[in-house]
């Protein structure tokens, strides 16, 4: 991909994401036009918001790797990031939003007053923070990787510094108008290359993905080797070979055999049109041959139903526990309009969703070196330049590069406000309340270290591990929290440590690559199918043994959350400008 | 592999961390029950017997209720070294802790609000239980009876008598400082309720008049500004709930600095730079207007210039902060001290002073009023509210 336009566009987005904070801030009002000052956000403004932060780069990026590596299964990961706000909208949004909490601490608080229940919560915000920090992290490194040849960690150094430097000078103010901004930006950034692209296939006489049979390279395609490689030939295919193949410095054509084949690192190879990719047998995840299309047949080893429940499971219930989501609620007037944003939410997401399985296909068409070199997540970004190159798509590459930015700067922005806000209030209150800006440094820091010790796990992988912890100790305690008054501070605690605790490990197990293969990896990797209902359970029971310990205030904090607020004045009725309820008053 | 070697020496080092932290933890509050070693024998008695009866002190002191009367009487019993121990209010047996609790029945049809100290013996049809007989000693508070403790034990004997009479006695003293605390928080909600800014006298008369002087140059002016006005008094004579939202205060202060721009006319500018995010924010009602008032008053009614108020809400993660400026004449920063401390005599900005407390009355010392003022520097006076707040949703 063209490396000047990538780094324009990226630049550009950038720029324009500090033009919006900025004049954002500068939209302030003098005596005449005032009155709007005291106007909420209204809620589809707030949905934007939502979207525009809520849209990572494992949905940007990640989600069409994975169509691209493993097939239809992983057309999961968009149903269940959208369908979790259904959840959310359906049992949560509103309650929450009435509660008056700011943050999920905050909300344990206010429904069980308990401080230990608060800390708990607290720890586990961090950890989930931190685990959704990293897949991000990660995906700023690839961009970046892929636009100027830096390193892989060299791009999550940048993104850190630039969050935090934005952060800490209090330059992300109007971040309802940035976030919002953002969504656009990221939704143009498919679809106009997506348009495009398709115009494009059909220009290549529409070829359909072989279905059931191994990747076929649908145009002669060069690929670049960092690291080394094993080729798996099952037909005699002549290549031309810059660098080192079997131990053999070459440069000029050669037929590779049936057989295996060792490529050295630094090594570029050109295969021919309609060569077969030369996929090991069974390898790694994703590799399998057969049964891409297939639901629960391909890739993910042998327990492709299980894996599909967990990450069911993990989406649906997770999202509502997502430290950045719930604290933008709270810039809803009331819970009706949390609820109206919700619906608005999930009609946006939908949208954008639609879009990421296309590059998916396209790039198992166009894309599918990447199953060789392991970069699936690049699907997106390289898509453009193979399908209609010249400076056009080096123009639409640099959107797509762009809208990938907008994806990270985003997400990492929110999500490291709200963990160094937790950070600050609970985790290190001798930091002082009125250190929030200090506290972004540790929010920050750790994921970016981790980030250039892990190296190997799909970005989309990383993000469902974040939503399983979140579902293992957030849901049950806000779906219990919310629904049942017979949660008690004991039964919260016995849940949020085993759930979210035994998720927690689960998934830093995994991480650090405890268990890569066999049974015990698979429940390691997708913990939501038991830690969940571990979460509900120990939730239920423990406060069922503890009954006499139900805070005597929950009958009256039941009423809060489930009531309509009252009718609030003029200022706050969605609609009702001072100027014309004025007029209506006799 | 050198990533899973770094991983879990991290992991390692965070367990060791961990482990490290409850240790000490667990180190420090042992040191802290037993003082240390010192003493002789009689003193050490002594040092634990003060030790168990300020441990059964902080749950009597919220009241006589099933559940504090359970964890006090944990702690008494050790206190008499008998079998079992009953606590009762005027009604029930609230707690029995020890052995023998099938006699709680027994214990629970003596009259439990006896005048003086009675003992009584118990038959059991149990050879083994070592309830025999029971002393029940009325706890007083203010002169009546409020409950009744009692011990039981496997024989008569006037030491335990004469110790369950001095203990009845130390929890009755506890229960008088109940009646006290309620007392003094029932002081200090009806000092907030006092606290309650009022809009000033001056403020009505002046947006009266000025009003009037519109009545009939500009009818229509005039009637936008007494809606204007019935607005503001309908919002700020509100019955009922202590607290409002930064919305709706902000709305009170525009329809206020409407009606203070009827007066003073192209003298006053106003420039408002909210971020919406914060307008949610719960805060205590009628605690911004008052700031507003003092700045109008030092930025305009004290100069014949045109004067500037600007109103900033800014988004602080989980704080609110809003800044209220002008550029008026300020104020000799030593005076501001006497004011803030209530020293200012009684005419002066009682405002001021009555917003910092009540800020602090409701988020605690570290989010008072921070104003920042010099003698014709203008005033600056910002404020931080945390964005949730336990008290503030109810």
């Amino acid at each position: 991909m063209n490396q000047t336009y990538g780094i324009a566009g990226v630049s550009a987005v950038v720029l324009a994401t500090v033009l919006v904070g900025a004049l954002g801030l500068r939209i302030s009002r003098t005596t005449s036009d005032f009155y709007v000052a005291s106007r909420s956000v209204p809620p589809r403004l707030n949905a934007f918001a939502v979207s525009g932060e809520y849209l990572s780069a494992a949905s940007f990026l990640g989600v069409a790797g994975l169509v691209l590596a493993q097939g239809a299964d992983m057309l999961w990961f968009p149903i269940g990031y959208t369908a979790g706000f259904l959840v959310l909208l359906a049992f949560v949004a509103a309650p929450l939003r009435r509660s008056g909490a700011y943050t999920l601490p905050d909300f344990a608080e206010a429904r069980l007053e308990s401080r230990a229940v608060r800390r708990i919560a607290s720890v586990l915000v961090v950890g989930v923070g931190w685990l959704y920090l990293l897949p991000q992290l990660r995906g700023a490194g690839l961009i970046l990787r892929l636009l100027t040849g830096a390193p892989g960690w060299f791009g999550g150094l940048v993104v850190a510094v630039v969050v935090t430097v934005a952060v800490a000078a209090g330059g992300m103010r109007s971040i309802t108008f940035v976030q919002a901004f953002q969504y656009w930006l990221k939704l143009t950034a498919l679809l106009v290359p997506a348009v495009f692209l398709l115009i494009a296939w059909r220009a290549d006489r529409a070829p359909a993905p072989a279905w059931d049979e191994r990747p076929v390279f649908q145009r002669s395609t060069r690929v670049a080797t960092d690291r080394p490689l094993t080729l798996t030939v099952h037909a005699p295919v002549r290549v031309t070979v810059t660098g080192t193949v079997d131990g053999r410095p070459l440069d000029g054509p050669l037929t590779l055999g049936a057989g295996t084949h060792r490529v050295g690192p630094g090594t570029t190879l050109g295969f021919p049109r309609g060569a077969p990719v030369p996929l090991p047998d069974g390898g790694g995840p994703g590799t399998a041959p057969t049964g891409w299309a297939q639901p629960l047949s391909a890739g993910r080893e042998q327990h492709g139903l299980y894996a599909t429940y967990g990450l069911i499971l993990a989406t649906f219930l997770g999202t509502m526990g997502l430290p950045h989501v719930v604290v933008r609620f709270y810039t809803n007037p009331d819970g009706g309009a949390a609820r109206r944003t919700t619906v608005v939410v999930l009609g946006l997401l939908g949208a954008f969703y639609l879009l990421v399985p296309l590059y998916g296909v396209l790039g198992r068409l166009y894309a599918p070196d990447l199953l060789l070199t392991g970069d699936t997540d690049a699907a997106v970004l390289v898509l453009p330049q193979r399908l209609i190159g010249g400076p056009g798509g080096d123009l639409l590459g640099a959107l797509v590069a762009g809208g990938a930015c907008a994806a990270f700067l985003s997400t990492v922005s929110g999500l490291t406000m709200s963990v160094a806000g937790v950070l600050a209030q609970d985790v290190l209150p001798t930091l002082g309340i009125r250190h929030f800006r200090l506290a972004t440094l540790p929010a920050i820091a750790v994921p970016t270290a981790a980030s250039t010790v892990v190296t190997d796990l799909p970005v989309a992988d990383a993000v469902g591990l974040a939503f399983a912890v979140s579902a293992s100790s957030f849901c049950p305690l806000l779906l219990l929290g919310i629904w049942w008054r017979g949660l008690t501070p004991p039964g919260a605690v016995a849940g949020l440590l085993l759930g979210g605790g035994s998720a927690l490990t689960a998934v830093t197990v995994t991480i650090a690559g405890g268990a890569t293969s066999g049974p015990l990896h698979t429940l390691l990797a997708w913990p939501a199918v038991w830690s969940v209902p571990a979460g509900f359970a120990a939730m239920v029971l423990i406060s069922l043994a503890t009954r006499h310990r139900v805070p005597a205030s929950a009958a009256a904090t039941m009423a809060r959350l489930h009531l309509p607020e009252p009718p609030r004045g003029p200022a706050t009725a969605p609609g009702a400008g001072p100027k014309r309820s004025r007029e209506r008053r006799p | 592999m050198t990533a899973l070697g770094t991983v879990v020496l991290a992991v390692a080092a965070l367990g060791l961390f961990a482990l490290g932290a409850a240790l000490g933890h667990a180190g420090a509050r042992r040191q802290q029950e037993n003082p240390a070693d010192v003493g002789t024998p009689v003193e050490r008695a002594t040092f634990h017997t003060l030790h168990t009866a300020s441990l059964a002190a902080p749950p009597l002191r919220a009241g006589l209720t099933p559940d504090t009367a359970r964890k006090a009487a944990r702690r008494l019993r050790p206190l008499l070294g008998t079998v079992a121990l009953a606590l009762a209010d005027e009604e029930s047996v609230l707690a029995w802790d020890g052995t023998g609790e099938h006699h709680r029945a027994a214990a629970a049809a003596r009259p439990a609000h006896t005048a003086r100290t009675r003992t009584f013996p118990l038959t059991c049809p149990d050879a083994r239980c070592p309830v025999r007989w029971g002393v029940v000693v009325p706890l007083t508070v203010d002169g009546r009876a409020a409950g009744a403790l009692a011990a039981f034990t496997d024989r008569e004997s006037a030491v335990v008598v004469r110790a369950a009479e001095e203990v009845a006695r130390w929890v009755s003293v506890q229960l008088e400082l109940v009646d006290l605390d309620r007392a003094r928080s029932g002081a200090i909600e009806a000092e907030i309720r006092a606290l309650r800014a009022q809009i000033s006298p001056h403020f009505v008369y002046n947006s009266l008049a000025s009003i009037a002087s519109f009545v009939r140059t500009d009818p229509e002016r005039a009637r936008e500004l007494l809606l204007e006005f019935a607005d503001f008094t309908r919002y700020s004579f509100r019955r009922g709930g202590d607290f409002t939202t930064l919305a709706e205060e902000l709305r009170s202060i525009e329809q206020y600095l409407e009606l203070a721009r009827a007066r003073f006319g192209r003298r006053l500018e106003v420039t408002l730079r909210i971020a919406p995010e914060v307008l949610p924010v719960t805060l205590p009602f009628l605690c911004l207007q008052p700031l507003v008032e003092n700045a109008l008053k030092h930025g305009l009614e004290e100069s014949v210039e045109r004067g500037r108020i600007t109103i900033t809400a800014e988004d602080e993660g989980t704080e609110a902060r809003v800044v209220i400026e002008d550029d008026g004449v300020g104020m000799d920063p030593q005076r501001l001290r006497d004011l803030l401390r209530g020293r200012g005599g009684p005419s002066a900005g009682i405002g001021l002073s009555n917003v910092d407390m009540r800020l602090r009355q409701v988020y605690g010392d570290d989010h008072g009023l921070v104003i920042e003022t010099g003698v014709g520097a203008g005033t600056k006076i910002t404020v931080r509210l945390p964005k949730f707040h336990p008290g503030s949703a109810r």
